[in-house]
């Protein structure tokens, strides 16, 4: 199918473009950006006319946990990729805390080919830096690039041998693979179920401290300094950290960050109500924190927003707070609740966008993010108006651990094109 | 007047008024116990069930005693003879004993917030009987009663709580209560032991015992657990009693006629010595006593009982 997409805004912050532009797809391709394009001789051209619409490049989140294989129960390759498609993204990168881990090339292969099946989203398998995340001995980083993982990480859990962590960081570092840091000190946060805090100290809960996710950003981006690689920070949540690495940003430091949509609109006063589905690792943090990650967001110190899209069964939540399962899913709310952050004025659509798209295929070094014309045609077309209420019944997603149910949000991804093939459609909702 | 609430899960969610319903309904109570005939026909025909997550003596005998003064049939589940040890939920077993049909659920649990999650799913009563380091709604209650039989009052008391604040629910419960019904209550212990913020509360901080008591009306001494040493939280039992221990040689910084409390087990000679525990200021088994009068007092208003 060609498409010649007139009178929508496009936001396309690789190329700075933010216009009314008319946008020519032949072939799963962009081929044209410009004013009043004429429809081209091509068979099967389509016309849409989308005038107070907003297109952008596909987005892309580069942390998504998809749970197969192992934890079909929660979540799998395909409802995920659906998931993935009603929020907007083209591409996803997926976190190799799967059973069996994602270390080995079987693993990385059994992904892509399952993501192949359902052919919905680009899937991007990271590998985990060390077997089984353990934390000791390195996976096989080269083998896992060949069968196409992407980056490298032990997210949920922490590298937390410093040696271990700098061997990764140099031998990823000389094969390009970007490592992903989820920046913990066990030793500290060890017991925890959210932060430390006035509102953990009248709830007894047992308190994880913003330090430990600073002390590990602060070991991480020293390691980096020192091995002359680089580093992306994941799922930042603390005004610690930010500063930490907008320090080492104005230092020359090679360090790159994202943070996820909860942790700029939820502090842990949400959690006042025992509410499950807001327990989440890290966990939510205090007010000063959420204002400086929208500060960090704001002057570019983080670079992208991801979802940590985390899904979780009923089975995993619906038990004592401090037993259930940490993680709330996001692929479906992270576009809109991005958004609030363009209505607050904290960035202009153009940032938003860039966070959610061309900076995530930056950082991993992936294809997408781009409307440049020759690349594949990954498209989002957003309503900026639509507005909408998160239901239980609407989420794609299996699970529906999210503390956003029943929020209204203003603004939806209503179509999403993958190389040219619409995968999600709402426009005449 | 009528208590119009469901569940008792915390001091915090209680109005001034609630509070004194509940203390005076109490005080009604006391009485029964002192009978020789212990027992009156109030709630015959009601159930009551005590579930027991974590192991208690007195808090569990008095629940059970105080349902059956009131003539209520009290069944006893703990989590070793239940079907935890085979892996039910929390929420299947409430589920079970809700199908049963009883009025009342006593529950005991060492996740904090476990009695919330209960009350959002069952139509029973649920009355917390401590929930992790959150909140102990029935010892603030039996606490405040003491106090007021002691001293006339609740507010404008100076209220020393000394010992591990960060684990206890105790503490909270009383903070709660005793700031509500206008006392000013000071915390003590090491900086370890005291959780962050919690100035927050409207307390006041000490770090010495000294410093914390002196002018006390009451002071209430918290268990320390020696379960807990593996956090490093003090260094030793020797080190803890040498600093925090009230005996004879700091009691005398307090006001003349202060009250010393404890939430029970002592651990004799690490918070309390043992002349000051048998001696005249220990209301100690006072509290044991109003306790069981608290209990009738909350099973008779959350059962529909006007006081």
């Amino acid at each position: 199918m060609n498409w010649l997409i007139k009178g929508a805004r496009i936001v396309d912050p690789s190329q700075n473009i933010d216009d009314r532009m008319d946008i020519l797809i032949e072939d799963g391709k962009i081929v044209k950006l410009g004013c009043n394009l004429p429809p081209a001789r091509k068979k099967g051209l389509e016309i849409m006319e989308l005038a107070g619409l907003v297109v952008t490049p596909g987005l892309v989140d580069m942390h998504t946990h998809l749970r197969e294989p192992g934890f079909e129960y929660k979540e799998t390759i395909k409802s995920g990729s659906e998931a993935a498609c009603a929020g907007g993204f083209t591409s996803i990168a997926c976190m190799a805390n799967t059973n069996p881990v994602n270390d080995t090339r079987s693993v990385t292969e059994f992904i892509l080919r399952k993501a192949a099946e359902t052919n919905l989203v680009n899937v991007y398998p990271i590998a985990a830096i060390t077997m089984r995340s353990e934390g000791k001995s390195l996976a096989e980083f080269w083998d896992l690039k060949e069968a196409g993982a992407i980056a490298l990480s032990d997210d949920g859990k922490p590298v937390m041998d410093s040696a271990v962590m700098r061997r990764a960081l140099e031998y990823a570092h000389s094969l390009g693979l970007p490592i992903i840091s989820h920046c913990e000190d066990t030793c500290l946060s060890s017991g925890g179920a959210m932060n430390e805090g006035f509102p953990s100290t009248e709830l007894g809960l047992p308190g994880i401290p913003a330090v430990a996710e600073d002390i590990m950003v602060a070991r991480d981006l020293l390691l980096a300094e020192y091995t002359r690689s680089s580093i992306h920070i994941a799922h930042v949540s603390t005004a610690g950290s930010v500063r930490l690495i907008r320090e080492a940003k104005n230092r020359g430091i090679k360090i790159t960050a994202e943070t996820a949509p909860h942790y700029f609109t939820l502090t842990d006063d949400d959690l006042r109500t025992y509410n499950v589905n807001a327990k989440v690792y890290p966990p939510l943090r205090g007010k000063a924190d959420v204002e400086a990650i929208k500060e960090g967001l704001r002057d570019e110190t983080i670079d992208a927003i991801a979802s940590d899209h985390a899904p979780h069964a009923l089975t995993d939540k619906e038990v004592e707070f401090e037993y259930a399962a940490s993680g709330m899913i996001g692929l479906e709310t992270s576009l809109a609740l991005g958004l609030r952050l363009v209505a607050a004025d904290i960035l202009n659509l153009s940032q938003l966008i860039g966070k959610m798209s061309a900076n995530p295929s930056r950082i991993l070094g992936i294809p997408g993010g781009s409307l440049k014309p020759g690349t594949p045609a990954d498209v989002t077309i957003i309503d900026l108006q639509r507005s909408w209420t998160v239901s239980r019944e609407a989420i794609r997603s299996l699970s529906k651990n999210t503390p956003f149910l029943g929020w209204n949000l203003i603004g939806k991804a209503v179509m999403t094109m993958k190389g040219g093939v619409v995968t999600y459609n709402e426009l005449h909702n | 007047m009528i208590l119009e609430r469901k569940d008792i899960l915390g001091i915090k969610e209680l109005s001034m008024d609630e509070i004194l319903l509940i203390l005076d309904t109490a005080d009604s109570f006391i009485e029964i116990s002192t009978r020789d005939i212990k027992k009156v026909p109030t709630l015959r025909g009601k159930t009551i069930i005590n579930l027991f997550y974590e192991a208690s003596t007195r808090t569990r005998t008095s629940f059970e005693i105080a349902g059956k003064r009131l003539s209520a049939d009290t069944i006893n589940i703990s989590a070793s003879t239940s079907s935890v040890v085979k892996g039910e939920t929390l929420l299947d077993t409430a589920r079970n004993l809700e199908a049963m049909n009883p009025d009342v659920i006593v529950i005991r649990h060492s996740a904090a917030g476990a009695p919330h999650m209960l009350a959002g799913m069952v139509k029973q009563s649920i009355i917390n009987a401590g929930d992790g380091a959150h909140e102990h709604p029935t010892q603030a209650l039996l606490d405040m009663m003491t106090i007021r039989a002691k001293k006339g009052r609740l507010e404008n008391l100076n209220i020393a709580i000394v010992g591990d604040i960060a684990h206890s629910r105790v503490a909270r419960s009383n903070i709660y209560g005793l700031k509500k019904m206008g006392s000013q209550v000071t915390v003590a212990g090491p900086a370890t032991m005291i959780p962050r913020d919690i100035e927050q509360m409207g307390v006041n901080v000490h770090s010495s015992l000294d410093e914390a008591i002196k002018g006390a009306d009451v002071i209430m001494m918290l268990r320390i657990q020696l379960e807990r040493q593996h956090l490093n939280i003090f260094p030793s039992l020797r080190e803890y009693a040498q600093r925090f221990c009230l005996s004879k040689k700091n009691i005398s910084l307090a006001k003349k006629d202060v009250l010393v409390m404890h939430p029970g087990p002592i651990n004799r000679g690490v918070e309390i010595s043992p002349d000051i525990a048998d001696g005249p200021y220990s209301v100690i088994l006072d509290q044991v006593t109003n306790g069981v009068a608290v209990r009738m007092a909350l099973l008779y208003l959350l059962t529909g009982g006007k006081a």
